[in-house]
């Protein structure tokens, strides 16, 4: 017997880990997968919402979510590429400039 | 039996999220990333949730997380330098954050369960047994009435693409 609230404290803790990374961690591309967990997350609870008020929203929502995450890291990991090759470094601390 | 596979998907997946958090090596954060993601597909599969669960797969844990690894293989005489964390000099806001987080979630969490609304274990529901089943109530819906959303999605990932093109040109040509 699995309540919701299993998944949703699953989910609840998952993003809370994946806050503290995008919070402490200095390399660009990990804070970039932090946010990548962050909405995994919310994703377990779509998910969860979806099934236990037996809508199917919830699922269409989630491949939303993916579909703009994916968007979101093609264009993100550019920017990483571009942001690096600039500062030759991947510490979010050294891209403290607005123009070059 | 469920509840021992949700266990073990759960602490899969909490793991190798600590893991992503905590590793030196941004390698093997994108590895221990891709396990949590396949735990979650997992966890996806146990709610019924079939396609998503293929789709978390193929897209997140296949597509999005080999872009990741040939960005670091990209930028890997950078990445091999190791960036100390930040929890030195906050340590207190961002514990606190964390602590904060988790605590409004469960808070939330505990009010949808206390409220009802919804059937109260996952035996409970059994629906969608016919030939298609979810994934035919799914496309219904889908198609349907979100057939909007749908078709603006693909204009989403035309700018998206065109965006990340045009980024990393941009340097090429300054060079």
């Amino acid at each position: 017997m699995i309540s919701a609230t299993h998944y949703l404290t699953l989910a609840a803790i998952l993003f809370a880990i994946g806050t503290v990374g995008v919070i402490t961690r200095r390399n660009v591309i990990t804070m970039f997968m932090c946010v990548e967990l962050m909405l995994n997350a919310v994703n377990l609870t779509f998910i969860t919402f979806s099934r236990f008020l037996d809508q199917i929203d919830g699922q269409i929502f989630v491949l939303f979510v993916m579909t703009v995450a994916a968007a979101e890291a093609a264009v993100g990991l550019a920017l990483i590429v571009v942001l690096s090759r600039h500062t030759g470094t991947l510490d979010v601390d050294q891209a403290n400039t607005m123009k070059w | 039996m469920t509840l021992i596979v949700f266990y073990g998907l759960a602490a899969t997946a909490v793991t190798a999220a600590i893991l992503v958090v905590l590793m030196s090596r941004v390698v093997y954060s994108a590895l221990a990333l891709i396990v949590c993601f396949g735990a979650t597909a997992g966890l996806f599969f146990q709610l019924g949730a079939q396609f998503i669960a293929a789709v978390q797969v193929i897209v997140y844990a296949g597509a999005i997380m080999v872009l990741f690894l040939f960005v670091i293989m990209l930028l890997d005489p950078a990445s091999e330098v190791f960036l100390p964390s930040r929890l030195k000099r906050v340590p207190v806001f961002a514990l606190a954050c964390a602590v904060l987080f988790t605590l409004v979630l469960l808070e939330a969490a505990d009010r949808w369960a206390a409220a009802q609304v919804f059937t109260d274990s996952i035996a409970g529901t059994e629906r969608s047994s016919g030939p298609g089943g979810e994934i035919e109530t799914l496309a219904h819906s889908l198609f349907r009435d979100y057939l909007l959303p749908f078709e603006v999605t693909s204009i989403l990932i035309l700018v998206a693409v065109l965006g990340a093109v045009v980024l990393t040109r941009q340097h090429h040509e300054t060079e």
